[in-house]
């Protein structure tokens, strides 16, 4: 388990934007998500207090949803497509290329599907999508996200 | 001087090939050289290959000019790029590119034509026409012209829109929904996006006509967390058409009430399926139901539900303004009007082609897609998603048409078409069908949870070369287990690329791939 924990008032406050409804969970979880990254053990008890739901449910959504990292990632987050159509376009490759050259404070995950399909292989740095994505230009943008980031 | 319209997508695909940075370089440089322009961010016209695709609007007519990088834009503006003047990127008249004119745009008409996120432009362009002709001839005849149109839901399951919506209408309910089916997680699709990130209004008027036909107050859009920009523009377009009165209670004092929630998934595949989607938008897991009831009977939170992909839905305002019987007189056999094909994958002209249904996929993928990227021979083609089938070159010309599909083994879906060249490796590919279920299977039932994961072992075994005859006999056999005993389309269909791929590129295993 991590040692970082997620402000529990940042938590609170999500939940309210949802109005607090209990159908809005994947909603709030996503929202979680984004602002901080994942979803600690400690936000589960806390959404599922303030939710009225079991700790179970909770538990069991955030277990269910790709999204729902239950660690917290590194500094940058890169996604490489891992479906057919980047299958078509060397994506195999270019994971090995970026498995390979990332450092050790990003993290690397796959995706299935950005919807980039015309122009493959695609790949999400830290939200945002890039398109015809060779090594070379993979390299290229995590030059680019490391000037941007210091 | 007078100001000078310059249209640049804000498109996920235009943006991930440097939109934004040629925007930006166009503003830069107007302001330098003390010209007057306004920037207008467009949806993408869909001829993605040419992306980012730069337009300059002369004497009413749009120049384009194509793959247009920011580095490009002091020299465009030196060529005279305000005066449409010549380049080497310059493609001549948008109206006169054939990949677009030769389209039938009935679904993506305004689609690259206008301000995506103006209301303005918007309702110049016919936009909420459909819904107030919806008002005046009523709810039955909005149904009876969805129902004369022959349209089929787009998102790949091919049911009769017009007889879901009936279905609503006719259960009794206190609260009737409007679901918007925008997970839209194959691979090698992009159209649900292109739609809402060019013409969100569009799908804001589709999903209100739906409502009024079948006597819901209340829709929600689930879209997909892979598309933020998509959640960008559609949030900020749903926020404007409330502000303007076109969502909300008393919709332009027509008496009608009528408000979109959007929603973003969570990165499962499986929340497309339309019953994981509405438990989805409960705030649950995206478990499948099973059916029957069905959601037409009691969908979300128990209720009477329309659930129709993006496309389906965008298809509806032209039905009404124009009349079923007009889409109906295009397309062929059961597979009536259009659809917007997405070619994508080893293509050199990718993107999004709208055509009457009857086309073949030679003439999608030669004709408009101009073959592979890599200039090799098309070895396979996977037609509708991962749970499509692979076809063979041999096969190349079957019309795009449901039944048509069906009768190949393969089936047309949402009308995604992955292109691979000949140095793929089709054992990999049947064994990536496998993996992809065994990530993706919501678990509730047994020949997907776990036929899945076996099915990788299988194909391992085979790719290996170990006991080859009881290897593909009990790989056969899983399949039939999944394809029979599974809950819905995930490990039900999963055996189709299988199977494909054992049928027409069973040397991939045999001698191992070189």
């Amino acid at each position: 388990m991590s040692e970082q924990t997620i402000d529990r008032g940042s938590v609170a406050s999500i939940v309210q934007r949802f109005g607090a409804r209990p159908e809005m969970l994947v909603q709030i979880l996503q929202a979680i998500v984004t602002e901080h990254g994942w979803v600690s053990g400690d936000v589960i008890r806390q959404l599922a207090d303030i939710l009225n739901l079991s700790r179970a449910d909770v538990h069991g959504v955030v277990e269910y949803y790709h999204d729902f990292r239950t660690e917290p990632p590194g500094s940058h987050i890169i996604k490489i497509c891992q479906a057919e159509a980047c299958q078509a376009m060397g994506s195999r490759d270019l994971t090995r290329h970026a498995d390979s050259s990332v450092d050790s404070d990003t993290t690397l995950e796959p995706v299935y599907c950005l919807g980039n399909c015309a122009c493959a292989p695609a790949v999400m740095v830290n939200g945002k999508t890039f398109g015809r994505v060779n090594a070379e230009r993979f390299d290229t943008l995590i030059a680019a996200m490391r000037e941007n980031s210091s | 001087m007078s100001v000078v319209k310059i249209f640049v997508p804000r498109e996920t695909t235009s943006v991930s090939v440097g939109a934004d940075e040629v925007a930006l370089a166009i503003a830069r440089q107007a302001k330098k050289n003390g010209a007057s322009i306004q920037l207008i961010r467009n949806g993408s016209w869909g001829a993605c290959w040419l992306e980012p695709l730069v337009e300059v609007e002369v004497d009413g007519t749009r120049i384009a000019y194509g793959n247009v990088d920011a580095d490009d834009v002091p020299g465009l503006f030196d060529a005279g790029l305000l005066e449409g003047g010549a380049h080497d990127k310059c493609l001549g008249p948008t109206n006169e590119i054939d990949y677009l004119i030769s389209q039938d745009r009935w679904t993506f008409w305004r689609c690259g034509l206008v301000e995506a996120l103006s209301l303005e432009d918007f309702l110049a362009h016919q936009g909420f026409k459909a819904l107030q002709k919806a008002w005046e001839v009523g709810a039955d005849a909005v149904i009876d012209a969805v129902t004369a149109s022959g349209l089929r839901g787009r998102g790949g399951a091919g049911f009769p829109a017009g007889i879901k919506w009936r279905t609503v209408a006719d259960t009794d309910g206190d609260q009737k929904y409007v679901a918007c089916n925008a997970d839209e997680g194959d691979s090698g699709t992009f159209s649900d996006r292109m739609l809402m990130e060019g013409d969100p209004f569009g799908l804001i008027e589709s999903m209100a006509i739906a409502a009024f036909a079948v006597g819901a107050d209340k829709g929600y859009i689930y879209l997909r967390s892979e598309y933020p920009l998509t959640h960008t523009i559609l949030s900020r377009a749903i926020e404007t058409a409330r502000e303007a009165g076109w969502l909300g209670a008393n919709i332009q004092g027509s008496g009608f009430d009528f408000d979109i929630e959007l929603h973003l998934g969570a990165g499962s595949y499986v929340c497309g399926e339309e019953t994981a989607m509405l438990e989805s938008l409960e705030g649950k897991k995206g478990i499948v139901r099973s059916k029957p009831p069905l959601p037409a009977i009691e969908g979300l939170f128990g209720k009477p539900t329309v659930v129709n992909n993006v496309v389906t839905l965008a298809s509806v305002p032209n039905i009404v303004n124009l009349g079923g019987e007009r889409y109906s007189s295009m397309g062929v056999n059961r597979s009536k009007g259009t659809l917007a094909f997405q070619l994508a994958g080893n293509i050199k002209r990718g993107g999004l082609v709208e055509k009457s249904f009857g086309i073949t996929l030679r003439e999608l993928i030669e004709d408009y897609g101009g073959g592979t990227a890599s200039g090799r021979p098309v070895k396979a083609v996977q037609v509708g998603g991962p749970l499509g089938a692979y076809l063979p070159a041999g096969q190349l010309d079957t019309p795009l048409d449901y039944e048509a599909f069906v009768a190949v083994n393969a089936m047309v879906g949402h009308g995604g078409i992955v292109v691979f060249d000949d140095t793929a490796d089709m054992a990999q590919q049947a064994r990536f069908a496998m993996e992809f279920c065994a990530i993706e299977s919501c678990g509730k039932c047994t020949p997907c949870r776990i036929g899945s994961t076996r099915g990788v072992e299988v194909i391992d075994k085979l790719i290996a070369g170990e006991q080859r005859d009881e290897n593909y006999d009990l790989l056969i056999d899983l399949c039939d287990t999944m394809e029979g005993a599974s809950l819905c389309a995930m490990g039900g269909m999963t055996p189709y690329p299988v199977r494909s791929i054992l049928r027409h590129f069973a040397d991939d295993f045999a001698s191992g791939h070189k």
